[in-house]
């Protein structure tokens, strides 16, 4: 209490400036007047009573520097004299100064951004309340290998009832044509249980969400819209609550709107920006009844009972599982052995990038770390300049402490600079940087450059500069008082080891550039790879344009309800797109088979029987099933192998007909010696298609080469094609092949379809080659950042090594110049500079290789088509680092070359 | 320049304390004179040391000052104790009284008594 208050009013005393001298000086010098007075009262003269007086009291200096410490705060004091003092010291060498703050303020602006980005989606993946309380439940079949197969509305009571979570939730990602505003518009939308947003624990900004204890059986007919739609669409109608929409031309009453700020949960970018919530008990219409076997393909969200954790809540849901196995055996037959599985959220959402994140966050942390090590190379440099400055002033008596602390103050000053100058680059180009962010990152939208960022990139310029600017400081204030003063700085013990120091450092900064450019290197490989890889199909010169039917709750409204209904419009649309200047070919199928495409069903795989080999007991196979018109297959490019492909004649009416790929008639149809028996003309029977109660006998009558429209790193995923003639779809892609304008396309399309049904939205018009290229585009940026990482690093580590040869030419230049004066050849002394850039090029390659290689193995999962150990990127970039080590130290080695002995020596 | 002892510094403290504590307000010169009366050579040279010491207490808030009229009438500077510096006072004593007793206890311990 008592150290506080003192210690507050010295620094107002600091802070104000206020100085109590001329107190101090009135009081000694009465102090003084009394002495002497008692002194002349015990009977000395005048002068010697005044002189005792004097002795008595002390030295009157030491006393007042006393007073005044005990006044103010000295260190705080001293700092500000240091921080004056270091500003004065980088005003005297702006060079110097410019170049080190400006590579710090790359290595903390790169670090900083990609922490933005980490804290944003890593961090805090989850922008709700508790965010450690929800999960997702997943419902898997391990015993036939199936996974997250749904979950069927009993089994939803049983959670519900079970007592683990608070809330549990299903919702279903689709989109729905929201049709009475100027453009029929398609909206993604979600359709929930009544406890999603409490699941969440958001609450509507406007109006209410929905009740969560609401049981109406079917769809209740109320809906929540996002902030977004609500300006959007209704111009942010004050009114809103209350109107009715309408969707797939089912009306809807709008009962809330939420927060700006809310985002979905979602895997998907689509998902995040659902703009829509319509609520349901999934138990009666459209929804087929609650049986517990019937299981509903949803997403399963859950929010646990606070204070449990997710193992705990596993081992319960286990016990759940265990006692509704032994009430329902028929259900839960024992070789599917079904399962829960818990999952916190926040990994889910995450999983995908994760890798990539923390492979940018490492190549940006070697950036840093390179960057510091240049910077304290330069301090070392300059150390040896003001060898003489701390000569005289240790002289002078300065404490080393005392140095130190002034030197670290620098360097501090140096560091925080350039952190805030990176932070300030970084803050003013955010618009422009984020661009470069690929969309298919989770919360991009929360990625903010705030307080947490500029607090993050302050405590790293603070630790890099105390780390890195100790060393400095240290050698700098450790030298041989005498020797240096008598030598003027020509070199002394001190610079020696300052010299080894600074050789580690360049070695360091080759090593770790080594590692970047390896990492670089093999992601480049990969993309290169992957880029190149034989397609199977030719996305050039196509577009493909979306739209989708609505899906009326009631199928008695709905008019495209059958194959035949819909075939109609396709056809016409078809008809009228082929009529489009340019146009060629045009063909039809569902968005999941746009190839290599982000759809809303990103895949659908369905279960599917062989004939003659259907067994009961055993959980089928599974297969990706796509949707196409017959069209198809020419537009895409796709060869035929053997059969027929799809015709006119193939109708709803006629027998079902089925294409499927090569992978899946080795799959599938390996035959008896292993040799593959033809598939054509076997039938199969799918199940768990949409629209149809009773899987049919479906029998194939084409194989076609395999081609990658699912997944360009995997090329033999087992496919089988549809006749959209026979399986009618809402979610539609209409392509077209030829030449037309991409930007005029969207337009001429719209005419085209709302010509036949006004109703329809069109949207998401791209080329397949646009389509290629966002499939990788994670890919892509995690390549592009690491190289151009490792760009930065080699750019650094070549002025590193071109620093370090320069200084050592300089302090050998009275050397070179003997032996020049003695006849050495000019050649010589090229050579011998360079040998020693070689040198340390070679010691930091063989460490940097040893890096590399721990560094190869861990990214093994992110390569695709190079061994993690790849011969020739190694040698590649070995050879690389060492040319630039040798040309930057070609520079100073030709100027060590052309060195005039006469010249050097009568200088010295 | 060796700083003072701690023990010195605080004891020094305390005998500021204890003389205004008996006399009343006194300004510095008062004060080093009785402090030297009473402890000797502990004030002898270095009065002056007095001042900053002062300073301090009054920043603790153990003292207050202000300006008065010395015995020659001129301007002084008078110090008194506070509320907070008779309680730190009393409580100071009574450490002290307890460490000087268990240090005269220790000192008056002979081999003989140990054994």
């Amino acid at each position: 209490m008592r150290l506080l208050r003192r210690f507050f009013i010295r620094l107002s005393n600091f802070i104000t400036g206020r100085r109590a001298d001329q107190r101090l000086r009135e009081e000694m010098a009465e102090h003084l007047a009394l002495q002497t007075q008692e002194n002349l009262r015990a009977g000395m003269s005048p002068t010697e009573a005044r002189r005792q007086a004097a002795l008595k009291l002390g030295a009157a200096q030491a006393i007042r520097e006393q007073h005044n410490a005990e006044q103010g705060l000295p260190i705080a004091e001293n700092l500000l004299l240091d921080i004056r003092y270091a500003f004065r010291m980088l005003h005297r060498s702006p060079v110097f100064s410019l170049i080190a703050i400006a590579t710090i303020a790359l290595g903390v602006g790169a670090t900083t951004a990609i922490y933005s980005v980490i804290d944003a989606t890593l961090l805090h993946p989850l922008p709700y309340p508790h965010p450690s309380e929800l999960v997702r439940l997943e419902a898997n079949l391990p015993g036939v290998g199936a996974r997250d197969i749904g979950i069927s509305i009993p089994e939803l009571r049983d959670l519900q009832n079970s007592g683990i979570f608070q809330y549990v939730s299903l919702s279903f990602f689709g989109t729905n044509n929201l049709t009475g505003s100027a453009q029929p518009a398609s909206i993604a939308s979600k359709s929930v249980t009544p406890a999603y947003f409490a699941v969440l624990g958001v609450d509507a900004a406007m109006g209410r969400t929905f009740d969560p204890h609401d049981a109406t059986p079917g769809f209740n007919n109320e809906v929540v819209i996002s902030d977004g739609l609500w300006k959007r669409a209704f111009g942010a109608d004050p009114h809103i609550l209350g109107k009715t929409l309408r969707l797939d031309n089912d009306p809807a009453h709008v009962v809330g709107v939420m927060p700006a700020s809310f985002r979905d949960q979602g895997q998907s970018s689509e998902q995040r920006g659902t703009d829509l919530w319509a609520a349901g008990g999934f138990a009666d219409d459209p929804a087929p009844p609650p049986m517990r076997g019937t299981r509903l393909p949803f997403e399963t969200i859950a929010r646990l009972q606070p204070g449990l954790s997710p193992e705990a809540a596993q081992g319960r849901l286990d016990a759940l599982v265990a006692s509704l196995k032994k009430q329902y055996p028929a259900d839960y037959p024992p070789q599917g052995a079904w399962t829960l599985h818990l999952t916190p959220l926040a990994e889910t959402l995450v999983g995908n990038v994760r890798q990539s994140l923390i492979l940018l966050f490492g190549a940006v942390g070697l950036v840093l770390l390179i960057s510091c090590v240049n910077v304290a190379n330069l301090l070392l440099a300059r150390a040896s300049a003001r060898g003489r400055e701390m000569a005289v002033r240790q002289a002078l008596g300065a404490a080393r402490t005392r140095l130190i602390r002034q030197l670290l103050t620098e360097s501090l000053l140096l560091f925080v600079l350039g952190g805030i100058a990176g932070f300030a680059v970084l803050f003013c180009a955010r618009k422009f940087l984020l661009q470069f962010v690929p969309e298919s990152l989770p919360r991009l939208n929360d990625i903010s450059i705030g307080w947490g960022v500029l607090a993050f990139a302050i405590v790293v310029s603070v630790a890099a500069g105390t780390i890195f600017g100790l060393a400095p400081a240290w050698l700098t204030s450790r030298l041989n008082l005498t020797a240096t003063l008598r030598q003027e700085g020509r070199g002394s013990n001190g610079s020696r080891r300052r010299s080894r120091l600074r050789h580690a450092l360049v070695i360091g900064e080759l090593a770790l550039s080594l590692v970047l450019m390896v990492a670089a290197g093999l992601l480049l490989r990969s993309f290169w790879d992957l880029f190149k890889v034989q397609l199977g199909f030719n996305p050039t010169r196509v577009m493909a344009i979306e739209t989708s039917l609505p899906n009326p709750n009631d199928p008695k409204t709905d008019i495209y309800g059958t194959a035949t209904q819909e075939a109609v419009l396709l056809r016409e649309v078809l008809r009228r797109n082929r009529t489009i200047p340019g146009v060629e070919e045009t063909a039809v199928s569902d968005q999941a088979a746009i190839p290599l495409g982000h759809g809303q069903s990103d895949r659908r795989t369905v279960p599917f029987l062989r004939e003659g080999q259907e067994v009961q007991s055993t959980q089928p196979p599974l297969i990706d099933a796509l949707i196409v018109s017959p069209e198809y297959f020419h537009v895409l490019g796709m060869t035929l192998v053997r059969g027929r492909l799809f015709v006119d004649q193939d109708l709803e009416a006629t027998p079902l007909v089925a294409v499927i790929n090569q992978a899946a008639a080795r799959m599938y149809w390996p035959g008896k010696d292993g040799k593959g028996e033809d598939p054509v003309g076997k039938r199969v029977r799918l199940l768990g298609l949409l629209g149809r109660a009773r899987p049919e006998w479906t029998t194939i009558v084409c194989v076609i080469a395999d081609a990658r429209t699912e997944s360009l790193a995997d090329p033999g995923i087992p496919q089988v094609y549809l006749d959209i003639y026979q399986h009618p779809f809402k979610f539609l892609a209409f392509y077209l092949r030829g030449q037309v304008d991409p930007a005029a396309i969207s337009a001429q399309v719209r005419t085209q379809i709302q010509a036949v049904d006004p109703e329809l939205p069109i949207y998401r018009a791209e080329t397949l080659d646009d389509v290629l290229s966002s499939s990788l585009s994670v890919r892509r940026f995690s390549m592009e950042m690491v190289a151009f990482f490792a760009a930065t690093a080699l750019l650094l580590a070549a002025l590193g090594i071109y620093g370090t040869i320069s200084f050592l030419v300089n302090e050998q230049s009275r050397e070179i110049a003997i032996r020049l004066a003695l006849g050495a050849q000019r050649r010589d002394i090229l050579r011998m500079v360079l040998r020693q850039g070689l040198t340390l090029a070679a010691a930091g390659a063989g460490v940097g290789l040893v890096g590399a290689l721990i560094v190869s193995h861990l990214m093994t999962g992110l390569l695709y088509g190079v061994s993690p150990y790849d011969l020739s990127t190694f040698a590649g970039v070995t050879a690389a680092l060492t040319a630039v080590a040798i040309a930057a130290s070609y520079v100073p080695a030709l100027r060590a070359m052309r060195l005039d002995p006469i010249t050097t020596l009568h200088a010295e | 320049m060796k700083e003072k002892p701690d023990v010195l510094q605080g004891t020094l403290a305390l005998m500021v304390l204890k003389t205004l504590d008996v006399l009343g307000p006194r300004h510095g010169w008062g004060i080093a004179r009785r402090i030297e009366q009473i402890s000797g050579d502990l004030l002898a040279v270095n009065q002056g040391t007095l001042y900053p010491l002062l300073l301090k207490l009054e920043h603790e808030g153990s003292i207050a000052s202000q300006w008065g009229a010395s015995e020659n009438n001129r301007r002084a500077r008078f110090y008194h104790l506070t509320a907070a510096g008779r309680k730190q006072l009393q409580a100071e004593t009574r450490e002290w009284e307890q460490t000087a007793a268990i240090i005269a206890r220790f000192f008056e311990v002979k081999a003989k008594d140990l054994s």
